[in-house]
């Protein structure tokens, strides 16, 4: 009797024991461990000598110029992105849901870059790039348009890449916003047609608080993806020209080898500031969102 | 205030002709009731009076003017949905307001009409609320509400009450009959229920397969149905129709019109038969009653019989109908009537003969 209400007690940690065991090695631990080293002077060939040096680290990065410079980066790199790829797939996402004939080819199309690797992406836009040979200099020099040295220069480098991610990203959200939109019912418009609302108002007072919850969603996303970028600017500029497009994980990654403790401390200062702006988000936000 | 007319109205959806040339009248501040059974087009009607499919030829006129250019929003009608439509996001306040706001009435004249609005639907105390946390009536009210307040000159319902349970129904019902008689302007609804176009309309217009099979006042279309189908469709349990073996006519009878008796009547049609089913409703019994040929629903305020019982079921010749080849009812004037009503005499008295010598 007894035995049965203990194991009564004990089941539901027994039945998420293996998911746990999962977040705790591959989640928690490597957090731990990751604040553990922010606090240390670590050297890799020899444990030994390792040292704990308290909170210098985080002194130093908010000491360093070039942190700020790759935060500021990241900033510009993620309002960019997020701002483009929401206007941009919910402006192609209203049209494409007027136009059920070809939506559905517009939509694998629209989609398909998604599925291709990143790495070809970019190699596929360098080619593009390519201020002498490249195909947009010379699309922009046919229509009498100044040629751009996108990657090649600092002032331009930050926006060739936000161009890039945003093209790959616009087809997912385009997807899930085409979905949203989808789900509404018509009666609803029809209602609104009939209430003479204009084609604005029905937009700003009827589409997009039913799509909201789904544009909340992406905006978390993407901030926190877009944050977190790495791929594109690793092998589109290597965090140059001039450093004008290091963003905070690129910087963490240049850190590897010489100063684990001071990456791990700025991977920490990454975390917290994803953090606070999901926080942030949530309490400004929240209220603007209607789920149903 | 408004007249709708139909004008040789038209409506097909990719190639499938739902309604053909109809011709249509509704007057101004009539209760309009439009009531057939699922798919007759009843709804695509309605819309076609809204401006929310517009016709595909014909001209809709509301008022003498037509109306096929003129958007959903300026035609001056209200619409109530059957599933409410009711803007998810918005609270009650702004449902309702939403039509004002957009034809720039000010604020506090907005204020003033949606508050005696919901006073008079019983919303008052629920403006700030979001629809969701209200129940299914109180959301129909909304809809009603949003309807009402933009003071419509025609209103539009499509069954409007077939979500709610029947205590509701039956209340919200009178309600509408009510409001029907304070507001005063043209009511066109729409319901598939024969109940509520009978207990509500000044004017039943009945529809079959895009077609209007009669247009009438509801004791009208009682009374004298135009032909088999309005016959069959109006009153619960249909009339009974049988073959009357001469020029493929068929007769009929109401339900309430049979009478029941174990002995011989005196009346003009009747067959012996016997009793089959018999339901139980309170007020009154219902009897289904097989004769050699035929089973015949009998309508009684009184529950004298029994399952199994032997009876006589007879029908005066002032309450039978009769419908030629062509489904259309035989006037009591046609030629033709008394004829038919002589052969179907003739028949009941072969048929009791037989039954007695039977029995
Ligand atoms: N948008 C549309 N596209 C194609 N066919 C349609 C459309 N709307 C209605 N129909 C067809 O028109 C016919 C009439 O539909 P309608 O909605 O008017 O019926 P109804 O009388 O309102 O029926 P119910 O009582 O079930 O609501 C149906 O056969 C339906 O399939
Ligand atoms: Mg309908």
């Amino acid at each position: 009797m007894d035995k049965k209400r203990i194991w009564e007690a004990v089941r539901p940690y027994v039945m998420i024991l293996p998911a746990m065991t999962g977040i705790v090695l591959f989640v928690l631990y490597p957090v731990a461990y990751l604040i553990k080293l922010s606090f240390y002077k670590y050297n890799l060939m020899n444990k030994d000598k390792s040292k704990f040096i308290g909170t210098d680290n985080y002194t130093q990065i908010f000491s360093r110029e070039d942190f700020y410079t790759a935060l500021l980066n990241t900033v510009v790199y993620t309002i960019g992105v997020v701002v483009l790829t929401l206007v941009l797939s919910l402006i192609i996402a209203v049209w494409l849901n007027k136009r059920k004939r070809f939506n559905a080819i517009v939509q694998a199309g629209i989609f398909t870059p998604h599925i291709i690797s990143i790495v070809s992406v970019a190699l596929v836009w360098m080619w593009l790039m390519e201020p002498n040979h490249g195909l947009l200099n010379f699309l922009l020099k046919t229509f009498g348009l100044p040629g751009s040295t996108w990657l090649q220069n600092s002032s331009t480098a930050m926006i060739s890449i936000i161009i890039v991610s945003v093209w790959q990203n616009i087809g997912y959200y385009t997807l899930i916003i085409v979905a949203a939109l989808q789900s509404i019912p018509p009666s609803i418009y029809e209602a609104a047609a009939l209430d003479n609302a204009s084609k604005f108002q029905v937009f700003r007072k009827i589409t997009l608080p039913l799509i909201s919850p789904q544009l909340f969603f992406i905006l978390i996303i993407m901030t926190i993806g877009s944050f977190k970028v790495f791929d594109t600017v690793k092998i589109m500029t290597g965090g140059g020209p001039n450093g004008a497009t290091t963003t905070l994980v690129y910087y963490i990654y240049e850190f590897r080898t010489n100063s684990i403790g001071y990456a791990s401390a700025t991977g920490v200062v990454l975390m917290a500031i994803i953090a606070l702006l999901t926080v942030v988000y949530f309490r400004v936000l929240s209220k603007k969102v209607h789920y149903q | 205030m408004a007249s709708i007319e139909f004008v040789n109205v038209t409506q097909s959806f990719d190639k499938n002709v739902i309604i053909k040339d109809l011709n249509l009248k509704i007057e101004d501040g009539k209760f309009t009731v439009l009531v057939g059974p699922s798919g007759c087009g009843k709804t695509t009607l309605l819309r076609m009076i809204a401006g929310l499919d517009p016709q595909t030829s014909g001209s809709v006129l509301i008022n003498g003017k037509d109306v096929t250019r003129i958007p959903p929003g300026q035609r001056g009608v209200a619409m109530v949905f059957q599933n409410y439509a009711i803007y998810p996001t918005m609270s009650v306040r702004e449902n309702i307001e939403f039509g004002l706001k957009n034809n720039k009435v000010p604020k506090d004249e907005r204020k003033r009409l949606v508050e005696s609005i919901s006073e008079t639907v019983g919303l008052a105390g629920y403006l700030d609320r979001k629809p969701s946390t209200l129940s299914g009536g109180q959301r129909q009210r909304i809809a009603l509400a949003r309807a009402m307040v933009k003071k419509p000159s025609v209103f539009l319902m499509d069954e409007p009450l077939s979500n709610l349970d029947a205590k509701l129904r039956v209340q919200m019902r009178i309600e509408l009959i009510e409001m029907h008689k304070k507001l005063g302007t043209t009511f066109v609804y729409v319901t598939h229920d024969q109940v509520e176009a009978m207990s509500m309309a000044d004017t039943i217009v009945l529809m079959n397969q895009g077609q209007i099979q009669q247009e009438a006042a509801p004791e009208v279309i009682y009374r004298q149905p135009n032909n088999l189908f309005a016959a069959q469709f109006i009153g619960v349990p249909p009339m009974n129709i049988a073959e009357l073996g001469i020029d493929n006519v068929m007769f009929g009878f109401r339900p309430e019109s049979g009478v029941l008796s174990t002995e011989p009547l005196a009346t003009h049609f009747q067959v012996p038969g016997t009793i089959v089913t018999r339901e139980m409703l309170g007020s009154e019994t219902i009897y289904q009653v097989k004769s050699e040929e035929q089973a015949y629903m009998i309508k009684c305020t009184e529950d004298r019989f029994v399952v199994d019982q032997e009876v006589y079921l007879g029908v005066e010749a002032g309450n039978l109908f009769f419908f030629g080849a062509d489904e259309n009812r035989i006037d009591r004037e046609d030629g033709r009537f008394s004829s038919y009503l002589e052969a179907l005499g003739g028949r009941s008295k072969v048929l009791v003969m037989r039954g007695q010598a039977n029995g």
